[in-house]
């Protein structure tokens, strides 16, 4: 494993300019990948996980755009790069899987066509060479038939099928990294063991980092190496994952583990966090977590940094807990 | 022991999708052309008890959605029987709790009236005390009654879920059908909708049938598990039973994959195969493409739902002998 | 991207879907300008008896000494002719002010009827079905296939002239898109789940056809509408430039646009050109709002 990270992440700032206000979407995330590392993002609806992902690869629409920060990839910094040089990075270097299998592929294109296209807009080859690395690539996500498989349509495979060949449109180009925004929320339970077995493998095989980003604590325990927290634009905690889970520092985790039902006494109340996330139009200063957080003081109405705790773990806390 | 409050019994719910003109033409001239029947629900009994909470399992295609709709009287079912406490009707006693907190709420209504329109139709409140009866059941749910006058789409989703269950307490149910109740919602807010769910059995002596694909808030909830696969019931025990000695394999796959907190860095090892269509259910027993403890006679032959154990039922032919 | 990141901006005080939608409407600065220039149109029609120096209509007031008067120029009555006189010595001015009042109010009325009937008409197809759907949505489909102008004169020719038989005519050929607009949005609506809730309420059918479906098939009804009221102006135009419209004791725009057709090589410009802007006005501002509602009524504000 090489010593530079795949991707370094510093201090982004995404902002989104609406007539209500700005909504502050991700607000200072700095974290890094390394090669083969699968890296968990985590957090709920609203925490700016998904921005994050799309900062990365430029795909931030008008009223929102990067204000801050960089995005450290094969030496060059991916904010303010210029689009052409962006369009090289996107599907060759880094790729994506979105939650929504039909947002990669093109209902109207048959699969080969779309698989085709995807390596000869990056990779100087013959037609015929472009569609075997296709079918190769079919095979490697665990498609039967691949062959016969690549003359169908998007239609016709189901939703599991259909995010695989996402994903082996997404790795075709052996990228350096992948980004992949909740692909298995929409799954059943057997078809997402079946792609987080896929995901597993892929980049034990070929060393590529992985992003996962989700709201699933229980997908991340079992897939990733390291875990970063997310609430309300920041990181708030991160680490190793067997450490992050077992011990964790910040209330929110904290919180947040402990509302998963397998933690709690069968027919026992959960243990849930009041409230909800605060709303990201012109945030009040100091820690967003505070008005829900059962361990607030008065000191917490300064905004706490992302203070390292060794070992690798981080917290955005005044008043952590102990491990 | 108390006596069932739904007794459902061999309820079948297909769906044809009708042969048009040409293609009647063409089986009249002997071409072998059929309907397409989707059988969603295929012979399922249960029963649940007053009281209890079931917790209805299964994936995508498996008919769960289906048959929660047909017990809430939304769906009318092909063939078989529902009984509420002995009748054929349950009127306002079944109510539904949805999966969707944007689209379960009329967009162009107030809360007030999304919530005070039943018993106000039904003349269960009188027009003078529906502010006071709407805001105790806002309360109730937990939310502000003073949010009365807002429209849905101000409000967030956990407190959408919220406005739902306060909608089907206003007819004063007794039976709450909860179809994926918190598959949209941040696990935090499932947390606390969870816990209302629980208090508000404890409080008003509700009854539930919990639709769900999220085993572990099944095992958190549940008295009851049924385990559903293309349209039948594989098994159906006790919770404890179900998440501790599951019989069949399919619960038994089920219950291997589901990702756990506590399960670090392990290798998945996922069932083969695809969910088949429920279009084209494999002959016999639904699962033995992808049962790894397939016989002969699973192809050929569909298991019935056998106990055993008291109040485990299991539907696999290895039961047998 | 940014619908997702407007769900969050949760507002705190009760806001009517009304007011949410004039804050989005009044964004555009085109829209507002078209929203002012319309209203200023129909306020001018409205009052027009009184912003008018001369009644056009009134043959007492109006002398052939007059006609055909430059702009600019006096008439015998004494007051400026500013677009100057028709051909019958008719006030310029105020035969478009009353000539906007005929062409809005009938543009109006057959639109609203047309949208009563076609709504009523396409609720029932989306909410029965079946074959009623299927007869109903084959009518509309036939309907639709003939141009307007073509459906309209034969109706005229069949009706005879008068006012009241253009109406007829205008109504017959709108209410079919009006239907299929409706059936379209309530199959899709039929569908969502605060149906299902209304009937697991055990909620009477007609009162979730009309309190709970209609309003929310409304939307893409509004754009329509207003889209159609252009429509059936200009076909009111139409009909009457061609001389079947409606009568000359009530001429709208698209008779005095004919009526000074004749002058146009001569250099008399200003009878057919100045209601010609007048009715080009009316139409763009409408169809310029109906844009901006059709922009601002997308599907994706409903979250």
């Amino acid at each position: 494993m090489s010593a530079d990270p795949a991707l370094q992440v510093e201090d982004l700032r995404t902002h989104f300019f609406t007539r209500a206000g700005v909504v502050r979407a991700v607000d200072g995330v700095s974290f890094e990948v390394r090669a083969g590392e699968v890296l968990g993002l985590v957090g709920e609806s609203g925490c700016g996980k998904t921005v994050t992902g799309y900062s990365i690869l430029g795909l931030v629409d008008p009223p929102g755009r990067i204000v801050a920060g960089r995005i450290l990839f094969e030496g060059s910094d991916l904010v303010g790069l210029p689009e052409a040089q962006l369009r090289r990075v996107r599907g060759a270097r880094i790729a994506m899987v979105f939650q929504d299998p039909m947002m990669t592929l093109n209902p109207v294109l048959r699969v080969d066509t779309q698989m085709v296209e995807a390596v000869r807009a990056h990779q100087d080859v013959g037609a015929a060479d472009a569609l075997e690395q296709a079918r190769a690539a079919l095979e490697r996500v665990g498609i039967p038939a691949a062959a016969s498989r690549l003359r169908c349509y998007p239609h016709q495979f189901s939703g599991g099928m259909r995010q695989r060949v996402a994903i082996a449109i997404a790795m075709i180009n052996r990228p350096r990294l992948i980004i992949a925004d909740e692909p298995t929320t929409a799954l059943d339970v057997t078809i997402q063991a079946q792609i987080l077995h896929e995901a597993q493998k892929l980049c034990r095989e070929s060393g590529t980092a992985l992003i996962w980003i989700t709201h699933d604590l229980s997908v991340v325990a079992g897939l990733a190496d390291r875990i970063c927290v997310m609430y309300a634009g920041r990181i708030v905690e991160s680490g190793a994952v067997d450490a992050v889970l077992d011990a964790p520092l910040h209330p929110y985790t904290h919180g947040l583990i402990g509302s998963v039902p397998s933690r709690n006494r069968r027919g026992a109340p959960l243990a849930q966090i009041p409230g909800m996330a605060p709303s990201l139009v012109d945030l009040p200063p100091g820690c967003a977590f505070r008005n829900r957080c059962p361990r607030a003081a008065p000191a917490c109405t300064a905004e706490p940094a992302l203070a390292p705790q060794g070992s690798g773990r981080a917290v955005r806390c005044f008043y952590p807990l102990h491990a | 022991m108390n006596p069932p409050l739904i007794e459902v019994e061999r309820l079948c719910k297909r769906f044809v999708k009708p042969l048009d003109l040409a293609a009647r033409l063409a089986r009249r001239l002997g071409a072998d052309v059929s309907e397409e029947v989707v059988h969603a629900v295929d012979e399922v009994s249960l029963a649940v008890r007053e009281g209890e909470v079931v917790g209805l399992v299964g994936e995508s295609g498996c008919g769960k959605s289906t048959l929660g709709r047909m017990v809430a009287g939304i769906l009318p079912p092909t063939s078989g029987v529902i009984r509420y406490r002995g009748r054929e009707s349950a009127g306002l006693k079944v109510q539904m709790i949805f999966q969707d907190p944007f689209a379960s709420l009329n967009p162009r209504m107030r809360v007030a009236d999304i919530v005070g329109e039943a018993p106000l139709v039904h003349g269960i409140v009188r027009k003078e005390q529906l502010d006071g009866y709407v805001g105790e059941l806002l309360a109730r749910c937990g939310l502000d009654p003073s949010y009365q006058r807002r429209f849905p789409h101000q409000f967030s989703g956990g407190q959408r879920a919220r406005i739902g269950i306060a909608r089907a307490l206003a007819v004063k149910p007794e039976f709450l059908v909860c179809d994926e109740a918190v598959a949209a919602l941040d696990v935090s807010i499932q947390a606390q909708i969870l816990n209302l769910f629980m208090e508000l059995r404890r409080a008003l002596g509700l009854t539930y049938l919990f639709i769900s694909h999220d085993l572990g808030v099944v095992e958190h909830l549940s008295d009851r598990v049924v385990i559903m696969y293309l349209g039948r019931v594989v098994e159906s025990a006790d919770s404890e039973r179900i998440f501790g000695a599951p019989n069949h394999p399919y619960t038994q796959a089920l219950l291997r994959q589901v990702p756990r907190l506590e399960t670090r860095k392990t290798a998945f090892q996922p069932i083969v195969g695809e969910i088949p269509s429920p279009l084209a259910p494999p002959a016999g027993c639904h699962f033995h493409p992808r049962c790894p403890q397939a016989m002969a006679r699973c192809r050929s032959e569909p298991p019935r739902l056998r106990e055993v154990a008291p109040g485990h039922l299991s539907a696999c032919h290895l039961n047998d002998g | 991207m940014s619908a997702r990141v407007e769900a969050l901006v949760v507002t705190q005080k009760p806001e009517t879907p009304l007011r949410r939608l004039a804050s989005e409407f009044f964004a555009s600065r085109v829209a507002t300008g078209a929203f002012a220039a319309l209203l200023a149109i129909v306020l001018m029609a409205l009052f027009a008896p009184w912003l008018a120096p001369q009644n056009p209509y009134d043959l007492a007031t109006v002398t052939v000494m007059d006609a055909r008067l430059a702009p600019g120029e006096r008439g015998s009555a004494g007051f400026l002719m500013g677009l100057g006189a028709d051909g019958a010595g008719r006030d310029m001015w105020s035969a478009i002010l009353y000539g906007l009042r005929i062409s809005l109010g009938v543009g109006i009325a057959s639109g609203v009827v047309a949208l009563a009937i076609g709504t009523a008409v396409g609720l029932a197809a989306a909410y029965r079905g079946g074959w009623l759907d299927a007869l109903i949505m084959r009518i509309v489909d036939l309907q639709l296939s003939f141009p307007a102008i073509l459906v309209a004169l034969i109706l005229v020719a069949i009706l005879g002239r008068g006012a009241d038989k253009v109406m007829i005519a205008l109504i017959l050929v709108q209410w079919a898109y009006y239907a299929r607009t409706v059936r379209g949005s309530a199959l899709v609506e039929r569908r969502k789940e605060y149906i299902e809730a209304a009937q697991c309420l055990a909620l009477p059918r007609a009162r979730i056809v009309l309190r709970h479906l209609l309003p929310n098939c409304l939307a893409p009804m509004i754009v329509v509408g207003t889209l159609q009221t252009a429509h059936a102006i200009s076909l009111e135009a139409t009909l009457s430039f061609l001389g079947v419209g409606l009568p000359l004791t009530e001429p709208s725009l698209g008779l005095l646009i004919a009526n000074g057709f004749e002058y146009m090589l001569s250099g008399r410009y200003w009878i057919s050109f100045y209601p010609g802007i007048a009715l080009l006005a009316t139409i763009m501002s409408i169809n310029l709002v109906g844009d901006r509602l059709r922009d601002v009524l997308n599907p994706r504000l409903e979250r």
